[in-house]
């Protein structure tokens, strides 16, 4: 039926959350820079300070091949970040006005899952941009264009996944704990920082449930044309994870109730 | 057809029943007070007929919409203005109300003009384009107002709408609740503690405690059922002119002054000054809602009587005693 299709997916409402998203993210300026400081002390001093002697893929030095790694960690950090604060404007109230409006928590969930989005995308783009210069000179357009292409379904599945957590989550406390127990572990068992192929066999097994794994292997496949995996099966991971975690933060979603 | 009928509406959390068993109708275009102290249950039981919460069992018809099954439509016909102010603080005002009007699908159009009318009318004109942020505790409540308004709801939820307001820009809200009944015949309901707002606003008063309407009836018939308004007299009374009076009840002698029962001081106490004699000294005391409130939850409502303190309950259970 067109006309429930059209409740569940109000384009007008999505329109004008991710306009307050939109207009929130660069009004905080601050935010915006400081997200960037941990991806780039990563790239810039241990990217360096590792040396360039112990490259695993030959003709690139370590910084350069933790670059893509670095630009997934962008993405992880924002997105999980981003959700997360929906526990804020719960308890800042802000939610209950979205939660009393007439459209569905599909629509939303939709419309907050855009806005991380955004915020994402915009990260990424001034991290490749300072790559671009500083990193891997040799990058052309096109790589980077594809970098981008890739980092909207990365930054989906991302935000999906910390709107879920902060959906359910109760008080900001639980924030911290979210960092140290997931978004770490997510970014550590990604290979971001070493070659998968060679690492020790438990690492390799649980990097397989990471979704980060095949981000950083996309995006590595593209700038440096290695990968641990195909580009097809990052990409056919990755449409997997976006599906599952939509479908994860819409019953959430569909759970959330004012609380007193 | 009712605005709102709810039928043994039931909302139980872990430990506590905040709504127990609510059973109410209220027809269109009614001014219908929530009064209650606080914990009562008003703010969860307007929580469930805005669909914000989902009831533990029975359901309700919000304007002909089950808020069990058609949350969208109910969400659609109503506004709400809730006790907190949840006005985004990172937007200016106008950017606040764009928002709304666009989550409730109103045509782009309408929109600004929507807007500056509202605006002019909670008097924040001249803060349209300020961030909300810098607003006073008064003026974001005035801006939520006036959020809950744009949308032109059929049933209008207001959550404690004067809590904390200073008494002028209570006064216009007042105005503008009744101008709302008025031009509109939108139906509101208002959940108050203040006596004073319920008893001026409302067209019928449901008294809520323990989650339960324990009384419900126009604020004329609830004071009636609480006893007479009293007039005391000191002075040389003419006891037997004013006991003749047709609208005089009893007359005693308390302690050097006359304890007098009557009905409708308000147009009929000059004709008892006029009959009493010399009169040093008069006394009017009308029955009011708190006396209300005493005998049929036989407790007071208070501003604070949600979180008051150890003695002042004390002082409380006393009183009821007596």
């Amino acid at each position: 039926m067109p006309s429930r299709l059209l409740d569940l997916m109000n384009l007008n409402a999505i329109y004008a959350l991710l306009l307050r998203e939109a207009k929130i993210f660069f009004r905080e300026k601050e935010r915006i820079i400081s997200i960037l400081i941990s991806p780039l002390l990563f790239l810039f001093v241990m990217g360096r300070g590792m040396g360039s002697g112990t490259s695993p893929v030959e003709g690139y030095t370590y910084q350069q091949f933790i670059f893509p790694g670095i630009l997934a960690m962008v993405i992880l950090f924002t997105s999980i970040t981003y959700g997360l604060y929906i526990i804020w404007d719960k308890r800042l109230d802000f939610l209950k006005e979205v939660l009393a409006a007439p459209i569905s928590r599909t629509t939303l969930f939709i419309g907050k899952s855009l806005g991380g989005m955004l915020g994402a995308i915009i990260e990424t783009l001034i991290l490749l941009i300072i790559g671009a210069f500083f990193i891997l000179p040799l990058m052309s357009a096109g790589q980077v264009a594809l970098c981008l292409a890739v980092s909207f379904p990365v930054s989906y599945m991302i935000t999906n996944i910390g709107l879920t957590i902060g959906a359910r989550m109760k008080s900001m406390e639980g924030f911290g704990l979210v960092m140290s127990f997931l978004t770490w572990p997510l970014f550590f068992f990604s290979g971001a920082l070493f070659d998968l192929a060679t690492a020790a066999p438990y690492i390799k097994i649980i990097s397989l449930f990471d979704p980060v794994t095949y981000a950083v292997d996309i995006m590595r496949v593209i700038m440096l044309g290695r990968g641990a995996f195909t580009v097809w099966a990052d990409l056919a991971a990755i449409a997997a994870f976006c599906l599952a975690t939509t479908i994860l933060g819409v019953t959430s979603f569909g759970k959330l109730q004012q609380e007193k | 057809m009712s605005a709102i009928k709810t039928d043994n509406l039931v909302k139980r959390y872990s430990e506590v029943t905040a709504v127990d068993g609510v059973s109410l109708e209220i027809p269109e275009g009614e001014v219908f007070g929530l009064l209650g102290p606080n914990g009562a249950g008003k703010t969860t039981l307007i929580s469930m007929l805005a669909t914000l919460v989902k009831p533990t069992s029975g359901t309700a018809l919000v304007a002909g919409f089950d808020i069990n099954k058609e949350s969208l439509k109910v969400r659609h016909n109503i506004g709400i203005v809730f006790q907190e102010p949840s006005v985004d603080d990172l937007l200016t005002a106008r950017e606040n109300l764009y928002l709304h009007s666009m989550l409730y699908g109103m045509p782009r159009r309408e929109i600004n003009p929507k807007i500056d009318a509202m605006l002019a009318l909670v008097k924040l004109g001249d803060r349209a384009d300020s961030y909300v942020k810098t607003f006073s505790g008064g003026m974001r409540r005035r801006l939520e107002i006036a959020r809950g308004l744009i949308h032109a709801p059929r049933i209008l939820f207001l959550d404690e709408p004067t809590l904390g307001l200073d008494p002028a820009s209570r006064k216009a809200v007042w105005a503008h609740i009744r101008e709302l009944k008025e031009a509109h015949k939108t139906t509101i309901i208002l959940t108050t503690h203040y006596m004073e707002e319920a008893d001026s606003l409302a067209d019928r008063i449901g008294i809520i405690h323990h989650g339960r309407i324990i009384e419900l009836d126009t604020p004329e018939a609830l004071k009636k059922k609480v006893g007479q308004d009293l007039v005391f007299l000191t002075g040389k009374i003419d006891e037997k002119a004013i006991s003749a009076l047709p609208f005089v009840g009893s007359v005693e002698l308390e302690s050097s002054r006359y304890k007098i029962s009557i009905t409708d001081p308000a147009r009929n106490l000059q004709a008892l000054l006029n009959a009493a004699g010399r009169i040093e000294e008069v006394e009017v005391r009308r029955v009011t809602l708190d006396d209300v409130f005493l005998k049929f939850a036989g407790q007071q409502i208070s501003e604070d009587s949600g979180n008051s303190g150890i003695f002042e309950r004390i002082a409380t259970v006393k009183s009821t005693r007596k």
